[in-house]
């Protein structure tokens, strides 16, 4: 069976990557993430993966890199955080618009300017639109199955789509914390071998990706895609439960915590959300009734299951550590719109949008704590003052 | 009466360096300013601060410094020079910033003849990352990502970065030393100014490439550092001018 260990987030990533024996890994450094690709390049050479590794010269060539090996035909990963992701902005949605299913941890990152190494959400809500996979992580046990199970999930052949695992920026990748290695065999018996689906140098079949369509057929490409990635919440809740089945962890598309009995919760996503938790606890034990939703699979996101979730409350607040400048945060437009799908108009929990732990900031219980007290003050009939607010700042 | 010898240039801050001990950006930050305060351009100097462990330029530098992202400053610094030509452009890069995220910027600036110079920091590793394997990582050299060594089958050659941009019809002044020894770190000042004295004329592009020590991404001591810069890099990076368009002319001996 499995094996307990003290690791750090990204040694557990490695160590899943390791599992999945991917047949080329394109790969370039950056803070927080580096440690990864790092313990990824000695696996290949101690030889304990039969992965050709790629050192490639900017995060846009690990990129494209990464894409040519999975058009070729292979199973494919790379990594980045922050900047990293920002430069492979163009192939992100070159992966995704010719359907290969590269697996890629990022580690999330602030971004620039003003330069800063630290988590926030900032790199991967940047990439909200490439129509990529998105699944989030609060700890390092998540990430490693998240890590594993991305591999089934965006190699599915009704997916076949590139998948991204996030987790927070050091608070999860530089911390050590307790978690469940599941042993090799049974990891690759899960994930199973490599299936090709159109690959180039199949000289019976020749075939060309990503060719120019213009106003002919690009939309209906583009309906396509939609489509096509509308399919990935049942495919993850298929692969999440075989996984449940392999490991004793139940994951859903969200992960609700004493929600169906509260009547005020937060919306948050990875780390804080443990923190969140034990805040939740405590407000309970004083009569508030308090709960948390927080999204696992946040692209495609899920509008109706989120949003009847939520229905039932009277204030929500979405806790983004993001922000879209001059918008809502970035989850707050998602919660608003499936709440709104849900519930309708002039019904449904009164809404409020806190962004925090912007380039590191730490979110602290208190934090947490003075939000679900203005969450009961909405709830029994308090105004809303502001709709959206940073919190935690040093005036 | 005794006679002050020897203080902190101008162009430097009151700021101890935060570089690890043998680092050889410490070195290059001083001969930078002590360059900046001879010429005098302290006034309308503008360094660009890459990303690397030289980020944090601006903490050193006695004038302005503007942080770039990875691999950009010769972009930025075309920018800067087109919009104010008075100023003296200092663009400050590290090997993985020029050489590998940042080949195309230091290849067209270099092409286009840009009146500005550039500091070209070859530690032959990516040292704020932590040790990975650069463009100009030598063959056989161990690094985080090449774990047994460079290989030329995985990971080709080292870059060679002053030969390349000397081919090119735009660049002015490139040329390669090393702060391994006094002599060359003597060597290295007067190259540095003559590279900002041929920006001063409107000369064009000039590149100063330093062979510089990275003593813990090595794993190193400092004085192995230099051994190695002297015994092993040099092999492969040989010293000179590759190329000075005005060679001969008087004023720039
Ligand atoms: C787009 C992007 N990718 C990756 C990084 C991560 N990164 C920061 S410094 C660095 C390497 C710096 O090496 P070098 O330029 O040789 O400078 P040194 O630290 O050795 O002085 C990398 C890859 C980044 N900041 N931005
Ligand atoms: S890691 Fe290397 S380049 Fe960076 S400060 Fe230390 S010695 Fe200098």
């Amino acid at each position: 069976m499995g094996k307990i260990v003290a690791v750090t987030g990204n040694e557990a990533v490695a160590n899943a990557l390791r599992q999945a024996n991917p047949d080329v890994c394109s790969l370039y450094p950056i803070t927080p993430q580096t440690d990864i690709v790092q313990r990824f390049s000695s696996f290949v050479s101690n030889g304990v993966v039969d992965t050709e590794l790629i050192n490639a010269e900017s995060e846009h060539s690990a990129m494209s890199a990464a894409i040519g090996a999975a058009a070729a035909g292979g199973r494919v990963i790379t990594a980045t955080s922050s900047q990293g992701l920002a430069l492979m902005w163009e192939m992100l949605h070159i992966a995704s618009g010719m359907n290969l299913p590269i697996v890629m941890p990022l580690v999330n990152r602030a971004l620039s300017a003003p330069l800063n190494i630290h988590g926030d959400h900032s790199d991967g809500m940047g990439a909200r639109d490439t129509g990529w996979i998105q699944l989030w992580s609060e700890n390092a046990q998540e990430a490693y199955d998240n890590t594993i199970m991305a591999f089934r999930i965006a190699e599915h052949k009704d997916l076949r789509l590139p998948a991204m695992v996030c987790m927070d920026g050091f608070i999860i990748s530089h911390s050590i914390e307790r978690m469940e290695y599941l042993d090799d065999q049974p990891v690759k018996d899960f994930i199973g071998p490599y299936e090709q689906v159109n690959p180039l140098l199949d000289l019976q079949h020749p075939k060309s990706f990503g060719p120019l369509i213009l106003t002919d057929l690009y939309h209906e490409y583009k309906r396509l895609q939609h489509e096509i990635i509308g399919r990935a919440k049942n495919i993850v809740l298929q692969v999440s439960d075989e996984f449940a089945k392999l490991s004793g962890r139940k994951y859903g598309l969200f992960e609700s915590y004493r929600l169906e009995d509260a009547e005020v919760a937060l919306v948050v996503l990875n780390s804080a959300a443990g923190t969140s938790k034990d805040v939740v606890d405590a407000m309970r034990d004083k009569g508030i009734k308090a709960g948390l939703l927080k999204p696992r699979l946040f692209r495609p996101f899920p509008y109706e299951e989120v949003g009847s979730a939520l229905r039932h409350l009277k204030a929500v607040c979405v806790l983004d550590r993001a922000d879209s400048y001059g918008g809502y945060g970035p989850m707050f437009m998602e919660i608003s719109s499936a709440i709104y799908q849900a519930a309708g108009t002039g019904s449904g929990p009164r809404l409020v949008n806190k962004i925090y732990g912007l380039g590191g900031r730490d979110y602290m219980p208190e934090d947490a704590g003075k939000v679900l007290v203005e969450l009961d003050a909405i709830a029994k009939g308090a105004s809303v003052k502001a709709v959206k607010e940073y919190i935690g700042v040093r005036e | 009466m005794r006679k002050k010898v020897f203080g902190r240039p101008e162009g430097l801050k009151d700021a101890p360096f935060r570089f690890c001990p043998g680092c050889g950006h410490s070195i290059l930050h001083r001969i930078v300013a002590e360059c900046v305060d001879k010429l005098d351009i302290r006034g309308r100097s503008i360094a660009i601060g890459p990303v690397g462990c030289a980020v944090y330029a601006y903490d050193y530098f006695n004038f302005d410094v503007i942080e770039i992202p990875h691999g950009r400053p010769p972009a930025a610094a075309t920018g800067m020079k087109r919009a104010r030509p008075e100023s003296i452009v200092i663009s400050y890069q590290g090997d993985g910033d020029l050489a590998a995220i940042g080949m195309g910027e230091i290849v067209h600036a270099a092409n286009r003849g840009e009146n500005i110079t550039v500091f070209f920091v070859n530690n032959g590793i990516y040292g704020m990352t932590g040790g990975q394997m650069a463009p100009t990582t030598i063959c056989g050299q161990k690094t985080t990502t090449t774990p047994g060594g460079r290989s030329v089958a995985e990971a080709g050659y080292p870059m060679k970065m002053a030969e390349l941009l000397s081919t090119l019809e735009g660049s002015a002044y490139i040329a390669r030393t090393a702060i391994d020894s006094p002599k060359n770190t003597i060597a290295t000042r007067r190259l540095f100014e003559k590279a900002l004295r041929y920006q001063m004329e409107g000369k064009g592009f000039s590149l100063v490439e330093v062979l510089s020590p990275c003593p813990t991404d090595w794993k190193m001591t400092p004085e192995e550092s230099l051994k190695w810069i002297e015994n092993d890099m040099q092999k492969i990076f040989p010293l000179g001018v590759f190329k000075d368009k005005f060679a001969g002319a008087a004023a720039n001996a």
